[in-house]
């Protein structure tokens, strides 16, 4: 299985909008934490390492883009 | 308690009388008499080899050090004849609980199921193993052990090695046409090969406190996280024999050594850890650890086993087990290859299979270091995350690292016949054999790793039986499940092997699965067996 980049919620800011809340009011680090056992839950959901290692290489190659844009702007 | 020897006198040997132009040439030198050159020794005086044992000490070393010994460890000191008294004096143990703070997470059992002849592990001070490895060595004179005589230098020729070697007598020197060097993690022989030996330091400290008391733990491996005696860290309790308990403490990374192992420092530890004062201490050690292995376990002619050639952290007791399964694998080879029936090419297969256990093992004790001590904010963060999960989930408490204990590699392996039939389970080409329990001819119960050693320890056909059995290739023994042979009452045997009428398994001198079949043929046979051998 290939890791999905469709839209897959009916609602995407349902989506968007239930991790929001579920950081509001937290500090950064209790954000973190958060963050922490939601990626392992969510990880152990998809249950496929070759997925889960499709999903980090996209989440850290935008993280890299990002970070060069902002550079750039600089 | 019996009396266990662990002093040994040196003895002037007629080598070291012999002029420089008549050297006493020796087919196999194994240098180092811990329990990984003292049982690759055995194991090779017991399929006729000549050996030659170098050890620098003249007694056996002190402190428990090495304690966890695996199933595969003990099945193959069966093989060697020593398996009963390691069991006898050991703590059989089977059972691990992960505390967290001050609640269980999580326990688990290493062997949940019943018919093996072995338990999944004991716990044995390493001292014992190696007196009762030294007994078993003084049964068998094809083994030449000579104390206080350590390697001092070693020049490679063509087909042989030259060894000069220092006794308190003076240097003399042997050839020898392999070398076997056991020689530990500060391996003498290592350096003079030139080998690097390179990996990861850890730089979090470790204490190890034995200590003498009587109490009523259960035997398990109990390991704790941030436990409320030892704040913040880790710390592991696990029984030896001799009323001897083993506690391994994380320290901090800055902790000072020479102050921390003082008894003064460590006791109040301790005993804030036992919630009492009543025990003594046997041996304090403090240490870090290196996770690293030697490119190339064979340098010419000289070939490196256990912790010569591979370390690890000691969490998952892949250090002695995995020197000891070099051994198993190596023995058998060296012999083929000294009584000329396999090419000196078969020993390349002891690399491969070898430096790719120990990946394994590294990557293995890797992981659970990096779990007990996280390297950044990150990697605490995650593992809080992990700990807290595992209260309420199934999949938080299997990622819970606190040690994957060993359990022999399936080797991916040139040696191994790929399968050709349908399988649905039993073991892969390149795993050991299952152990399972039969009934004798007269009715006696033992087990499929008894029948190994029975057959002779050689290539071996396990046959589950279907009338006629296929024409064996010679020098290859048999193992017949069914008619004519053994039962297999509670049907353990079949359903571990996946096997139907006809199944049979090659099983290599080592008791790996070298090719598997539904129905073997003569030629599948022959081919399988000259690839297990290295002949191509």
């Amino acid at each position: 299985m290939a890791l999905s980049t469709a839209s897959n919620f009916a609602k995407p800011d349902d989506a968007f909008r239930a991790i929001v809340e579920a950081h509001r009011g937290l500090s950064d680090e209790q954000s973190a934490d958060l963050d922490a056992a939601l990626v392992l839950v969510l990880a152990n959901h998809i249950g496929d390492i070759a997925v889960l290692n499709e999903a980090i290489a996209l989440a850290k190659r935008r993280m890299l883009d990002a970070s060069q844009q902002q550079q750039q702007q600089q | 308690m019996a009396q266990t020897k662990t002093q040994f006198g040196y003895r002037r040997h007629p080598d070291q009388d012999r002029p420089g132009s008549n050297l006493a040439e020796h087919a196999v030198v194994v240098v180092g008499a811990g329990p990984v050159g003292l049982s690759l020794a055995i194991d090779l005086a017991q399929r006729g080899q000549a050996v030659v044992l170098l050890d620098d000490a003249d007694r056996i070393g002190e402190g428990s050090r090495a304690i966890c010994f695996s199933k595969r460890s003990l099945e193959f000191w069966d093989r060697l004849g020593v398996g009963q008294q390691m069991v006898d004096k050991g703590v059989v143990w089977s059972v691990g609980r992960i505390f967290h703070g001050e609640s269980q997470l999580y326990q688990f059992n290493l062997l949940p199921e019943q018919g093996h002849k072995r338990p999944a592990f004991i716990n044995l001070q390493q001292f014992y193993a190696e007196a009762y490895l030294v007994d078993r060595v003084e049964e068998l004179p094809a083994i030449d052990l000579r104390w206080r005589n350590k390697v001092a230098a070693l020049e490679a020729r063509n087909d042989h090695v030259l060894l000069t070697i220092e006794t308190p007598e003076g240097p003399y020197r042997i050839s020898a046409r392999f070398v076997i060097a056991c020689d530990g993690a500060k391996s003498s022989l290592r350096r003079l090969v030139g080998a690097e030996f390179a990996g990861q330091v850890f730089e979090d400290q470790f204490l190890i406190a034995d200590v003498r008391m009587t109490a009523a733990f259960p035997t398990e491996r109990w390991f704790w996280f941030d436990p409320p005696f030892h704040a913040g860290r880790s710390a592991l309790l696990h029984k030896q024999p001799d009323d001897i308990w083993r506690i391994d403490l994380q320290l901090n990374r800055f902790a000072d050594p020479n102050v921390e192992k003082l008894p003064e420092n460590v006791r109040p530890r301790i005993a804030r850890m036992l919630g009492h004062d009543e025990f003594d201490f046997e041996w304090i050690s403090l240490y870090k650890f290196q996770c690293r292995r030697m490119n190339k376990f064979i340098h010419g002619r000289v070939i490196f086993a256990g912790d010569a050639a591979h370390q690890v952290s000691p969490f998952g007791a892949r250090g002695a087990n995995s020197g000891l399964e070099d051994a198993e694998n190596l023995a058998w080879k060296l012999d083929c290859v000294l009584r000329g029936t396999s090419p000196e090419a078969l020993l390349e297969s002891y690399h491969i299979e070898r430096s790719a256990a120990a990946d394994e093992n590294i990557r293995e004790s890797t992981r659970s270091t990096d779990f007990m001590a996280p390297n950044s904010h990150q990697e605490a963060r995650l593992r809080k995350a992990v700990l807290s999960l595992a209260r309420e989930t199934e999949f938080g408490k299997r990622m819970v690292n606190g040690g994957r204990l060993s359990t022999p590699s399936v080797y991916a392996t040139p040696l191994s016949t790929a399968d050709g039939d349908n399988w649905r389970g039993g073991p892969q080409p390149g795993t050991s054999m299952p152990d399972a329990p039969v009934a004798g001819a007269r009715g006696e119960q033992i087990f499929l790793t008894d029948a190994f050693v029975k057959a002779g320890m050689r290539f071996t056909l396990l046959e589950f039986g279907n009338g006629a059995a296929p024409e064996l290739p010679e020098g290859v023994s048999a193992i017949r499940i069914g008619k004519d042979g053994l039962v297999d009452s509670d049907g353990l045997a079949a359903a571990r092997y996946d096997a139907e009428p006809g199944t049979a398994y090659l099983l290599r001198p080592d008791g790996y699965v070298a090719a598997r079949f539904r129905h073997p043929t003569r030629e599948g046979l022959d081919a399988a067996l000259a690839r297990a051998a290295g002949i191509n």
